[in-house]
């Protein structure tokens, strides 16, 4: 191989470290630069006391309170509806399944990982009004909708997590319990998962981030653009994704283009925060594991 | 600890009703769009233009404009991604290496709405004055966008390929005085190709499932794309816009064959990647 190819390919390795590192930097760099004039707390609060607005005695007219108050119940709820069913599944895939079953189970759980998001929420709005028609009329797309749908999203995540984390014990931790007379059960719920719960802790908080950012399945499930804060699971809600492409295409004046800024930033460090916490729980683990 | 057989029960009915979630949704979207199906539109719709004035309801055009958007995302991100993991792994000064991958990493946390908000206001200027036509909103400033968001993915994916050759292998090619480069060149990407190509169905999947990013920036024309300059719009953005028609008309039930075609391509990609590397089946 000639010196200048080599030469080259080494160039070529830089260039685009640089592309990338500068890309970034540029996508970051610019909302930190917009929104900075916004960063204060009238960009959450608006005009009402921060007070007031945190003991929910007073509404949040012209900030983004709502919207990060509808992220946070959505989140929850969501999670909350997927994780029994998420991390029972992971546990049963990793413990109990073995061969063509697990095969089976793994691909459609693969499946359902690959399904866009806008599909989901297509199914999610196409499933409330058939049911508000054939049901009962009061079934609206709203924040249980959404939820619901977000469930099924993130399932996939919590399943891996749980399964991946499982399956990484090695065998000396796992033979320990039942060897001393513990049954499958007891070694599974007394030993593995308290020693695999970075890993499964990791999986759940990816989870939330996916919730917290996916924008295409609440738009069409019930984020709107003014709800107030959420008064009901069958109501609609603000949501703070939703809440930036609607600012990105229907702004009125600066103002509401630099919330949409501040509210991009939020959304921004809250979600890499997430994976952040994520990624750290995933290697204390394997750090743990490669110690022992 | 309650029976046995209860918990084992409960974890098999957690695990089967997660498993039939990807088939439900098949099956209701199926079952939707079925009237579709059933009159043997299926093909007029798949490559018909979208005139809704004159009845005419065919999706192609945005099944271009998907394959157009992903396809010009997928063709900056990989060779960017190419250097970078190389980069990670064998050209570049240990530290700076591990760095790029924290950042990469942290990267793939970015909401694609982010990227799209962004996008709009600086990309999408950016290309309007460069190129003096039209908007700006264009098939470019979507795929640039788009090939931002799918890098991470494509890098951590031939990362891991890259570290998964026997290091005696490596080590071998610095006994017989062979550079990091030659080392990379002749036994890294050739045992690795599988990984490559496996992240590759990956990326192209994450391009053709995103939302956020075509629907702000690439224009949304119904009009078949003719250069990376025109307006598109992609499959996922369609669905976005049409969801407010009236739940019976036939706009609506040929989204349920955009779903379906989603549904399909990226359905294909997971299985070929389950194919080509079946230990490499991380959560992107």
């Amino acid at each position: 191989m000639r010196a200048a190819a080599q030469r080259a390919i080494t160039a070529w390795s830089w260039i685009s470290s640089l592309l990338l590192v500068g890309a970034v930097a540029a996508v970051i760099g610019f909302l930190l630069v917009k929104s900075l004039p916004a960063l204060n707390p009238r960009l959450i609060f608006g005009s009402t006391p921060v007070l007031e607005a945190l003991l929910l005695r007073a509404p949040v007219l012209d900030g983004l309170w709502p919207a990060m108050a509808g992220t946070c119940f959505l989140v929850v709820t969501a999670v909350g509806l997927a994780l029994p069913l998420g991390i029972g599944a992971g546990i049963y895939v990793a413990e109990y399944s073995r061969g063509r079953l697990k095969q089976g189970l793994t691909l459609l759980f693969d499946l359902l990982a690959g399904i866009p998001s806008i599909v989901v929420g297509l199914f999610g709005f196409s499933l409330t009004v058939f049911l508000h028609h054939h049901l009962s009329p009061r079934i609206y797309p709203s924040l249980l909708v959404s939820a619901l749908a977000l469930a099924f999203l993130v399932l996939p995540y919590l399943i891996r997590g749980t399964q991946a984390a499982l399956e990484n014990l090695p065998a000396r931790i796992r033979v320990i319990a039942p060897a001393l007379g513990a049954t499958k059960m007891q070694n599974i719920f007394r030993v593995l998962v308290p020693q695999a719960l970075d890993g499964i802790l990791s999986g759940v908080i990816l989870a939330i981030g996916r919730c917290a950012e996916d924008t295409a399945v609440i738009m069409l499930t019930g984020a709107v653009a003014s709800a107030g804060l959420p008064k009901s699971l069958l109501g609609s809600f603000e949501a703070l994704p939703f809440y930036i492409y609607y600012i990105s295409s229907q702004y009125m004046n600066p103002k509401e283009l630099r919330q949409g800024y501040g509210a991009a930033l939020i959304l921004l460090i809250v979600c890499a925060a997430l994976f952040a916490v994520s990624l750290l729980l995933k290697n204390l683990l394997a750090q743990r594991l490669r110690v022992r | 600890m309650p029976s046995e057989r209860w918990m084992h029960g409960a974890l098999a009915a957690a695990a089967f009703l997660s498993a039939t979630a990807a088939v439900t949704i098949f099956i209701i979207m199926a079952a939707l769009g079925w009237p579709i199906l059933r009159d043997g539109h299926l093909l007029q719709v798949l490559t018909g233009p979208w005139l809704p004035l004159r009845h005419q309801y065919g999706i192609g055009a945005m099944i271009l404009g998907t394959l157009w958007v992903a396809g010009l995302a997928l063709g900056l991100a990989v060779p960017i991604s190419l250097g970078c993991a190389a980069f990670i792994q064998t050209t570049g000064p240990r530290g700076l290496g591990g760095l790029l991958k924290h950042l990469v990493q942290l990267m793939t946390g970015i909401p694609t709405v982010v990227y799209g908000f962004v996008g709009i206001f600086l990309l999408v200027p950016l290309v309007r004055d460069v190129f003096g036509r039209g908007s700006g909103l264009s098939i470019l400033a979507a795929g640039v966008m788009l090939g931002l968001l799918i890098a991470p993915t494509l890098i951590l994916f031939f990362v891991e390929g890259l570290a998964a050759v026997p290091r005696a292998h490596r080590l071998a090619v610095s006994a017989l005085g062979g550079t990091p480069v030659q080392q990379l060149v002749y036994v890294l990407l050739p045992q690795a190709w599988r990984a490559i190509l496996a992240g590759l169905v990956l990326g192209f999947g994450r391009a053709v499932g995103d939302t956020m990013i075509a629907l702000m920036i690439a224009g949304n024309s119904v009009a078949p794309p003719a250069s990376i300059l025109d307006p598109a719009r992609t499959l996922t953005a369609h669905i976005a816009l049409i969801v407010a028609a009236d739940f019976d008309s036939p706009e609506f039930r040929t989204l349920f064959v955009c779903g379906l075609t989603l549904y399909a391509l990226t359905s294909l990609g997971v299985v070929a990647m389950r194919r080509l590397a079946t230990k490499h089946l991380e959560a992107p």
